[in-house]
């Protein structure tokens, strides 16, 4: 497929977003039940989730740029019952509500506790309406890697790993932005989510490293034989029927050598697992929050070279129709 | 239930692509708008087809065979591409089984043709939204042209013939007995999506004589033992004075 830096920017920001909200409520949520010293509710939970309210949008503004008529996209909101896609639409502006009402219920302390249990875990109202963010993210999760695995046509996609991978690398790409975060306001929290961190990252490394092992293997079912429907050994395609290329051409295939793929695909590994986790060994060891953000950088750039790789790694079977000029 | 489709005979088509030019007329002069076309007679031409007619060649040389294959859109019975469609633009007519889009709702967001398997949805890149074949729907039904006229664009054109159109469903239409009796078969069947459109092999015509039928076993002057003495392929009576 031509991979689409909308649609790479689009699951990669709001992959990011779902993963820092993730991150803030998940320090909420233990220091509740008081694992964890409780934070400042403006400082880390309120800028906390407007960072990631900041990211969501940032994905939504990069998704329009994919759509040919973004004027109509509301209609995409009617077709949930049968269309993944749809879901994602109504999904992630349900995100973005509670990420951003949780972010005001906290600037404002609007944090009635609900009611305290005899070991003194309190119940606090953003807890409740955090845990209804959190299942809206794992839903955005869902729909995100659902509209690639439903695709059956494109082999290397319709797998489960394609629904774990969105699932882990966004929430990776958050967890280690909350660290950074963590380390510039509410110190205390850094180890907690660096330890987090490290356990997602290596998780979604070996989940993406599966989905290449899987993809290296693919048997194809489609083949110049079943496509024009001629049983022989030995067919060539002459002509694809017109000279200048068309939207057959130009949207399905990445347009670049397998030196590049290959490239690439060593580059994402090397900047979205490896570098990251080293950066974060080092910023935590330190204490130093400049190398905890550059660890959150580069792994984001990581990350879109390992969407760029997904998308140019997917095959259509509509490509062998248009195999020669 | 009906289903139109097209059967298209490989044994017939010659690759001429006056469907092709045929289709682009007639769908770039309806109602829906012209269909884009960029530098037409320039370098890089391009724009939005509902059908191609592309080549192949089957065999290694000098035994091969160039197979001209025209493609658009199969209107599967099960089409992949509609339940996708975030905005319900795309969609299967139940009155007919053809699987339309309807452009006014379409949003351009491409996800039907990732799920098409044969690249037969083209967006116009000038509309930004999602065309594909129609199977000429703004003519079929169109009762101010003869009878005869009420057939898709290509089907008109096709100057030997070798596109059918009518109701896959009824067992007794054109397109089904040629289906059945010419060995029409679907393209990627392991896909499930049940094109409606089918496609008629190449068939050749061969001719077996045995030896018997070049020498005439019963002929009467071998049992007078009056054979004519001199080898079968010397000059006959009819030879020699038949001038």
């Amino acid at each position: 497929m031509h991979p689409a830096f909308s649609v790479i920017f689009l699951t990669t920001l709001i992959g990011v977003g779902q993963g820092l909200f993730l991150a803030i409520f998940t320090g909420q949520s233990y220091s509740a039940v008081e694992l964890l010293p409780s934070e400042d509710s403006v400082a880390f939970y309120g800028t906390g989730a407007m960072i990631a309210l900041g990211f969501l949008v940032a994905g939504l503004i990069a998704s329009v740029f994919h759509l040919g008529r973004p004027e109509r996209a509301w209609r995409a909101a009617s077709q949930w019952r049968t269309s993944w896609l749809s879901r994602e639409v109504i999904a992630l502006p349900v995100l973005m509500f509670l990420v951003f009402l949780y972010g005001v219920m906290h600037f404002f302390g609007w944090d009635t506790v609900l009611f305290t249990s005899p070991t003194g875990a309190r119940l606090q109202v953003t807890l409740v309406v955090g845990t209804l963010g959190a299942i809206a993210t794992f839903a955005l999760f869902l729909c995100t890697g659902m509209i690639y695995a439903a695709v059956k046509f494109l082999q290397e996609w319709a797998s489960p790993l394609t629904v774990i991978n969105y699932l882990l690398l966004g929430t990776m790409s958050g967890f280690t932005l909350a660290t950074a975060f963590a380390s510039l306001t509410a110190p205390d929290l850094v180890h907690f989510f660096g330890v987090w961190t490290t356990l997602i990252t290596l998780a979604a490394f070996v989940t993406r490293f599966a989905s290449l092992v899987r993809n290296a293997r693919i048997k194809y079912k489609s083949s110049i034989q079943t496509a024009i429907g001629i049983r022989h050994s030995q067919i060539q395609q002459k002509s694809m029927g017109f000279m200048g290329g068309s939207v057959n051409t130009r949207d399905f295939f990445h347009h670049k050598s397998p030196q590049f793929l290959r490239t690439v695909k060593l580059l994402f590994l090397l900047l979205a697992f490896f570098a990251p986790l080293i950066l974060l060994w080092v910023g935590m060891e330190q204490n130093h929050s400049g190398i905890l953000l550059a660890a959150f950088v580069v792994q984001y750039l990581g990350l879109v070279a390992e969407r760029w790789f997904f998308f140019a790694q997917a095959n259509h079977p509509q490509n062998l129709y248009y195999q020669t000029v | 239930m009906t289903q139109l489709a097209l059967v298209i005979d490989l044994n017939v088509c010659v690759g001429c692509h006056a469907c092709v030019t045929s289709c682009k007329e007639w769908n770039t002069s309806g109602s829906a708008g012209p269909l884009c076309d960029d530098n037409p007679y320039g370098a890089g031409p391009t724009g939005t087809f509902f059908n191609r007619v592309q080549t192949y060649e089957v065999g290694e040389f000098p035994n091969t065979e160039t197979v001209h294959f025209p493609k658009s859109c199969l209107h599967c019975e099960d089409p992949p591409c509609v339940p996708v469609c975030p905005t319900g633009a795309s969609y299967k007519r139940d009155k007919d089984g053809i699987v339309l889009v309807d452009y006014d709702k379409c949003i351009g967001c491409r996800y039907c043709s990732w799920a098409c398997p044969y690249g037969v949805r083209e967006i116009d890149e000038h509309q930004k939204v999602m065309k594909k074949c129609t199977l000429c729907v703004d003519r079929i039904y169109d009762e101010s042209l003869p009878e005869s006229e009420r057939k898709p664009a290509c089907v008109l054109a096709c100057p030997t013939s070798a596109r059918l159109f009518g109701d896959v469903h009824d067992p007794q239409s054109e397109v089904s007995i040629a289906i059945r009796e010419e060995g029409g078969y679907a393209l990627m069947p392991e896909w499930g999506t049940k094109p409606s459109n089918h496609y008629l092999p190449r068939r050749k015509t061969r001719l077996h004589i045995h030896e018997d039928e070049l020498v005439r076993a019963d002929n009467p002057l071998k049992k007078e033992q009056r054979e004519h003495a001199a080898p079968v392929d010397a000059p006959t009576l009819d030879d020699s004075t038949s001038w």
